[in-house]
This record gives structure tokens, sequence and C-alpha cells, in this order.
């Protein structure tokens, strides 16, 4: 179609920066592909993978740095440019129309036309995609509906409509996480036929033993920078996940011993309306940090929601300090003593135009109120002790929670809660994009709140922070708790084997 | 006082100014008590539509409403001789009804609030329409309530009573949305529903309170309005209110999209409203014209809040790269 087709493909990023508004998630990154090559790019959780996507497909513009496509500097991306220069993108997050067939999905935008009224050349586009799904091997035809497709068939289809631009680089976010083995098997198959035929292709996982199946060099990124290359030859599992975990770990986690007391919170054959199939047990104690990690989809989140009160507990019973809650609501679960980080900081836990104040003030108002007035002493009283207790550093309190570093932003999501008095704290991913010295204040706060009696459940990816501050650990993994480790059994190698199957 | 009120006052004065000077008319006692007594017929009705735009709601069945409640109170007095005070608690239960069935078809089934309040417009003006058989309630000749008209139509010292219920609903209005619990949880639920139900707050019951909250203050502007026509045809009686109300508490300051407004902000809306009015029937300038003078001064209004709003986030953006090459150390 274009003449870009012709050649192959030559892509460099270089030095790329993304700053958002209280956290860096890209910071100076550089990556090249080249046509035929299958680059890994893996990191953990919140690395800056997803962001660097987003950059190299047009969706967000870097701050800083260059993209240069075949020896020239593009500036502005466009996901429309992004497509002519033959570059094809399959999203994590899949997002098909089910109001239209499988064709109309695979050729949305780039639509076959015929005659002088341009209609819609249906036979056309059925032969283009026909021999794409037979490619893949596909359950579906061109003509089935896409609204009773599976997910594992609607990732088959994202994959079939990357692969009908006819790319020269193909980048694929998590294509096989909701994949059988026998699928991926296909598609690692499918990755090797094109990178034959001088295709780049980007492969984005978590699955490493699929890029070192696959991958001719891996790229790892950790908290948003380069963490190091692996050539051919020197991709193994061991050496990635030492890569992704890094060396730099240790001083800040003070290993204080915790005497845990009576349980807190007990699940009991606890079913979430996100894995219903699997009863879940646990069992929170008094002055505990118990962490519960595993991989992204693992269900922790969507158990955070559920014990909170968000989403619907199916069936099973939640006992806090031996009572068992019916009929669960949020304002259930904070009048029971529980409360949620979540992790979502700027969605979930804050409002982002509000004031400090505001911020921290809001779930405390019923306390702090007077005949439904806010009492507005009170209130920043309340936030001026909270700025000095969590040493919270802003301009001013009257500033909007938006303007402060993540680190900040995360404070004052704790001291909303603090305000409450809780007796069981769930943190969702607490640290995730905030700086090295606010991390090091939360474990501390964490430490103190245990000391205090406080039971802890924090959920964490980063393996370093499960491992340095938890007292106990259970992982999951496909919706169930694949095990719980002791503080002397924790080890990387012992988290993941059971976090990966 | 927010700086966006601040903008809004002096455009207030500026428009004021010109039309002051161009036509000194407009100072007069006569029109100066006429516009105020519009501006206080309209206030009411946009503090209203203010509760429900501040959470992310909107509420299209104002003027159908003030036509329904109209006709029905005047006939309550005029055919059934109801005891006004009587006819003044049934139709504000009505109207407290019917805020909270378009509350619980929003929260409970989901509907969206456009959709809701659309299909109110219709149906209560269609019924308003029905109840007089297409003609005209209204007091028979002859008849007399003084204390009713004295209360709602009469004025003190030249002030027209609807400024001071205006006034009266306005102060109340402000202490409740800038200064309650409800009000933090109306903006609160509004900007970010996520975030509030993660903090807590029962989003359904606050969104049902801003509805019938917006209903009872509409059915109050409507026994006003009833007053003020004397007379009530209700295929025209209303028509368009909710756009009048929508348009003041936008050019206040509030965001369709929830979570921004100040009451300050709706009040000085509604009086730049009313005497942009005036600026046309006093400038000559053809009465045709009338909606497309407002239409372009909200426009405006509208791109320069975006403008400012866009400069915002441009300057979070330097505050935070700023501090990444400051600090040097990375951060993320």
């Amino acid at each position: 179609m274009t003449a870009y087709r012709q050649k192959d493909i030559s892509l460099d990023l270089l030095g790329i920066t993304k700053v958002y508004p209280g956290a860096i998630a890209l910071n100076n990154v550089s990556l090249s592909i080249r046509g035929g090559e299958v680059v890994g790019l893996v990191g953990e959780n919140g690395a800056g993978k997803s962001t660097l996507m987003k950059v190299l497909s047009g969706a967000i513009a870097p701050d800083e740095g260059h993209i240069v496509i075949d020896g020239k500097e593009v500036t502005s991306l466009t996901s429309a440019r992004v497509h002519e220069r033959g570059i094809a993108l399959v999203h994590q997050e899949l997002n098909p129309f089910p109001n239209l067939n499988v064709t109309a999905n695979v050729l949305l935008g780039r639509e076959i036309r015929r005659g002088m009224f341009g209609f819609l050349d249906q036979a056309a586009m059925e032969r283009k995609v026909a021999p794409i799904l037979a490619r893949l091997d596909t359950r579906f035809g061109p003509n089935d509906a896409v609204s009773g497709l599976s997910l594992a068939d609607q990732q088959l289809l994202e994959i079939a409509r990357a692969l009908s631009i006819d790319p020269r680089l193909l980048i694929l976010d998590e294509p096989t996480s909701s994949l059988t083995l026998s699928e991926t098997k296909r598609l690692l198959d499918v990755i090797r036929q094109l990178s034959a035929d001088g295709v780049a292709v980007l492969f984005i996982t978590h699955r490493l033993a699929e890029v070192e199946e696959v991958a001719s060099r891996v790229v790892v990124l950790r908290d948003g920078r380069n963490a190091g290359t692996l050539g051919c030859g020197e991709i193994t599992k061991d050496a990635m996940i030492r890569m992704m975990i890094g060396r730099d770990v240790g001083q800040f986690y003070e290993k204080a011993e915790h005497d845990p007391g009576r349980p807190v919170l007990e699940l009991k054959g606890l079913r979430t309306k996100a894995y219903p199939q699997h009863p879940l047990d646990l069992c929170l104690r008094a002055g505990e940090i118990l962490c519960l990690t595993g991989l992204v989809g693992a269900g922790r989140t969507e158990l955070a929601r559920a014990l909170f009160g968000i989403d619907r507990i199916e069936a099973g019973v939640l006992e806090i300090e031996g009572r068992r809650l019916v009929g669960h609501s949020v304002p259930a679960a904070i009048a029971a003593g529980l409360c949620l980080v979540p992790e979502d900081r700027k969605t979930e836990g804050l409002f982002l135009d509000f004031s400090i104040t505001e911020n921290i003030a809001l779930p405390s108002h019923a306390a702090l109120s007077r005949l439904g007035f806010v009492d507005i002493g009170a209130e920043t009283a309340l936030a001026e002790a909270s700025r000095r207790k969590l040493n919270i550093k802003t301009a001013g309190l009257g500033r909007a929670a938006a303007e402060m570093s993540g680190g900040n932003q995360q404070k004052v999501v704790l001291a909303k809660w603090l305000a409450m008095k809780p007796r069981i704290i769930i943190l969702d991913e607490p640290t995730r994009g905030i700086d090295v010295g606010a991390k090091a204040e939360v474990y501390r706060l964490m430490q103190a709140l245990a000391a205090d009696g406080v039971a802890l459940l924090m959920i964490s990816s980063d393996m370093e922070e499960v491992i340095g501050i938890s007292d106990r650990v259970a992982v999951m993994c496909r919706g169930r708790i694949a095990g719980t480790l002791a503080r002397d059994q924790l080890t990387e190698e012992t988290i993941l084997q059971l976090a990966v199957e | 006082m927010q700086k966006k009120d601040i903008g809004l006052a002096t455009l207030v004065m500026t428009v004021g100014a010109i039309v002051a000077v161009m036509n000194p008319r407009f100072l007069s006692p006569i029109n100066l008590a006429n516009t105020a007594n519009l501006i206080g017929l309209f206030g009411l009705f946009s503090i209203a539509e203010a509760f429900v735009i501040v959470t992310a709601g909107i509420e299209l069945s104002i003027g159908s409403v003030i036509a329904l409640i109209g006709v029905i109170f005047v006939d309550l007095i005029a055919s059934f001789g109801v005891p006004w005070p009587v006819a003044l608690a049934i139709v504000m239960v009505l109207s407290v009804t019917i805020g909270l069935l378009h509350g619980w078809l929003i929260t409970r089934l989901k509907l969206q609030p456009f959709v809701v309040t659309l299909c109110g417009l219709l149906i209560y003006r269609g019924i308003a329409r029905f109840y007089t058989r297409d003609g005209t309630a209204g007091f028979t000749f002859g008849s007399d309530f003084p204390m009713l008209e004295y209360l709602i139509a009469g004025r003190t010292a030249g002030v027209p009573h609807s400024v001071v219920a205006f006034l009266l609903v306005a102060v109340a209005a402000w202490f409740l949305l800038h200064r309650t619990v409800l009000g933090r949880h109306l903006f609160a639920v509004g900007k970010n529903p996520e975030a509030a139900s993660f903090s807590g707050i029962d989003t359904t019951r606050v969104i049902i309170q801003a509805y019938v909250l917006c209903a009872f203050l509409t059915g109050i502007s409507a026994v006003f309005f009833a007053m003020y026509t004397r007379s009530v045809q209700p295929s025209s009686h209303g028509n368009f209110y909710e756009l009048y109300g929508i348009a003041a508490a936008v050019l206040g300051g509030f965001s369709l999209r929830g979570g921004e407004g100040s009451i300050i902000g709706v009040v000085l809306g509604v009086i730049l409203l009313q005497v942009l009015q005036n600026l046309v029937n006093l400038l000559g300038i053809p009465s045709s014209l009338n909606f497309a003078v407002m239409g372009s001064v909200i426009l405006a209004g509208v791109i320069a809040d975006t403008q400012f709003s866009r400069y915002r986030d441009a300057r979070r953006q330097a505050i935070a790269m700023a501090a990444l090459e400051d600090g040097g150390k990375p951060q993320a």
C-alpha cells in the first residue's frame, strides 16, 4: 500500500521521559528494534511498560526524548500515523465492538469500498480476513458475531486486527493472558514466522517462559528506567527476574518483630465476583503485616474490593473481630474498623481537584460536623495534625491534591483513613509510583501501626517490598490462594514459583 | 468568593454599566424592580438546577413541573376552594414526590438523568395540558386572596417578594452546598463517584437528595410563577425554563461533568442573563435576537473557562517537570 512496507523497519526510542503530576512514569528510557527481531519487554507491574507502549502508539506524547523511525525523527505520533508506518498494536485491554461481526471488527476504519457510492465490499473484506484467521487457526470465521466470543477468542481477534494492516512492527501487550496453552503455542509459532518474514515483534509479557522461548533480545524496565538488556543466549528466567528486581535493595526495610495477636479478619470460603469458582480462606491477626502477592490478574485487588464492600461477596463468611458481617457495604466496613488504601490513587483514593484538607477530612465529616454543618476549624486541625504526623510536604493544605508528588498523595490517602482510627487496613500497592524517600516513610508508618496492634493486609507485586516488610505472605494465582509462606520461607524464588502456577 | 465568581461579577457590572450609559432608563426604579422580580423568579429554579448539575446530573423537566404544579395550585384554590396554605402543602408534597421518583429511577434503575428528566419534561407538560383541556387555569374574575398575593407577588419597600424569597433561598443554599456535610458529599459524588464510594459515601442517597432538593425548589418557584402570571396556560407556561436554569448554572461555574460550581456563581449567572435580556429590550435590539445574544455570551464564558483549566493543567505539568529537574533524582 505505502512505500513504508517495502523495507524492514528500524525504530529507536531515545531518552523517553514521561512525567505525570505526582509520578514519573518513564525516566530516560531507550529502546531500539529492527526488522526480523523479536524483542521481549519485561518488568514488574508499574515498571513503565504500558506507558512506553502508549508513547509508541501515539496515545500520549513524551515530555522529553526522540522517536526515530527509519532514520527520521518523528515528532507528533498519532494512531493514524503509527498505522501508516506499519506499526500495529495489540492492547492488553480488549475492546472489540460486540455489535459488529468479525470482519467488520478486523477491518474497522480500513473498510474496503466499491463503486461510485462507496458501498462496503463485503466479499472482498471477507476474502482479506479469512486467510488471517486461518493463519491464527481461530475457532471463529469472518462472519461470526463478536458478542458471542470468549475472552481468548477476543484476544485472537485483536491479534487478527493487528495482522490485517500487514505490519512491519507488531507490538503485543500481554497477548497470552487469557489464551490456553495450545493457543499460546500457535501464537508463538506465528511470531516466529513473522520474524522470519522480516517483521519486528515487540512482545510484552509477564510470562517469562514465553519470552525465553521466542525472544532474540530482552529489554528490562524497572521503576520507569532501563534496567538492562539481555542478548541472545543470555535469556533465562533467572536472569530476567534478577534484572527486574534489581540489587540495590534491603537498606530501608527494618524487620521489626511483630507479635501477632488474636485474629481480627477471617475469610471462610469467601467467593468474590471475579473468581466465584475459588473459595478463599485467610486469617489476618492484629499487629501483623500480611502480604498478598501474585501476578496482575491473580484476583488480589478483586479480593480487596470485596472485603471493603465495593463488590458483592458471592458466598462465604467474612468475620471481623469474630463478628460475622452481613449485607456488606463500604460504610459497614468502615464502621467495623476496616479501610482500604486503593490501588489507583488518582481515581479511587483521591479527589485530585479538591484541597488536601478536604481529601483528608472527607470520611471523618460525620464526626467533625455539628447538626450537619462542617466544622471548618476541626477540619483544618485534623489536616494540620495529619500533616505533622505523616510529614506531608506541601506549600499549603488548601492546595489541590493533584499538585503534590505521588508519595505525598499517598500520605494524604493514608491520613484520611488514619483519622478514622481503623483496626484493619488494606493497602493495595501502597508504594507504586512513589519515590524512595516516601516509600521508606510508608514502611515506617506501617511498622508503627502494626506495633500498635493494627492488622495490615498489603497487596504488592514488588518483590523487594514483599520480602522486606511482610510477616507472612499469601500468594494468589488465577483467583485462588496458591500458598502461604512464613517469614523464614520468603525468597523471590519461592514466591514466584507459587505465583506463576 | 472564588476567582470565577469575581470574574463573573465584573462581567455583570460591566454589562450593567454599558446598558446604563447607553440608556439611563435601565436605572429607573420601575425597570430595576421589574428586572429584580424576574431575577428572583428565574433564580429560584436556577439554584434548583445547580444542585442537580453539581452531582453531574441534569434536570430537564423544570419548565414542565412549573406548568403542572402551577396549574394544580391555581386550580385547587380557584375551582376546589382549597385554602391556599393547604394547596401549597399539597403541591410541595407533589414536587418532592417527583424529585424522589427521578432520583429513584436514576440511582436504582440506573437510567441516565438526561433520559429520565426528558421523559418528565414531556409527561408533566402533557398532563398539565390534558388537565386544563388545553385551556387555561386561572383565578375567576373578582376572586381575591390578599394574604397569598401579598406574600407571593407583593412588595415590601418596593422590593418584590420574589427577590426576598430568592435571597433567602440563595443564602440557605450557600450554607447547604458550601458548609454542610451533604454539600461536601454532593461535590464529591459529582467529581468522582468512584472515590466517593471508596470513601464510604452512600452515593445513591446523595443523588436522590439532590433531585428531591431540586424538585422542592422548583415547586416553590412554580407557586411564584403562578401568582406572577395569575393564570397558567400550560401549553406555554414555563417553556424552556430548564434551559435558563442550566445556562445560569453553567455561567456560574458549574460544570456539566459535575463537582464544580458555587451558589454565588449561579446567582450572578441569573443576574447576568436577566440584565442581558433587559439590554436587548432597552437598546432596541430586535427581540428576536434575544436568544442569540444570550447564547453568545454563555459560549464566550464557557470558552474562557476551558482555556483557564487548560492553562491550569499545563502549569501542573510544568511543576512536575521542574520537580524532576530540581531533585535530579528519579522518583518513579
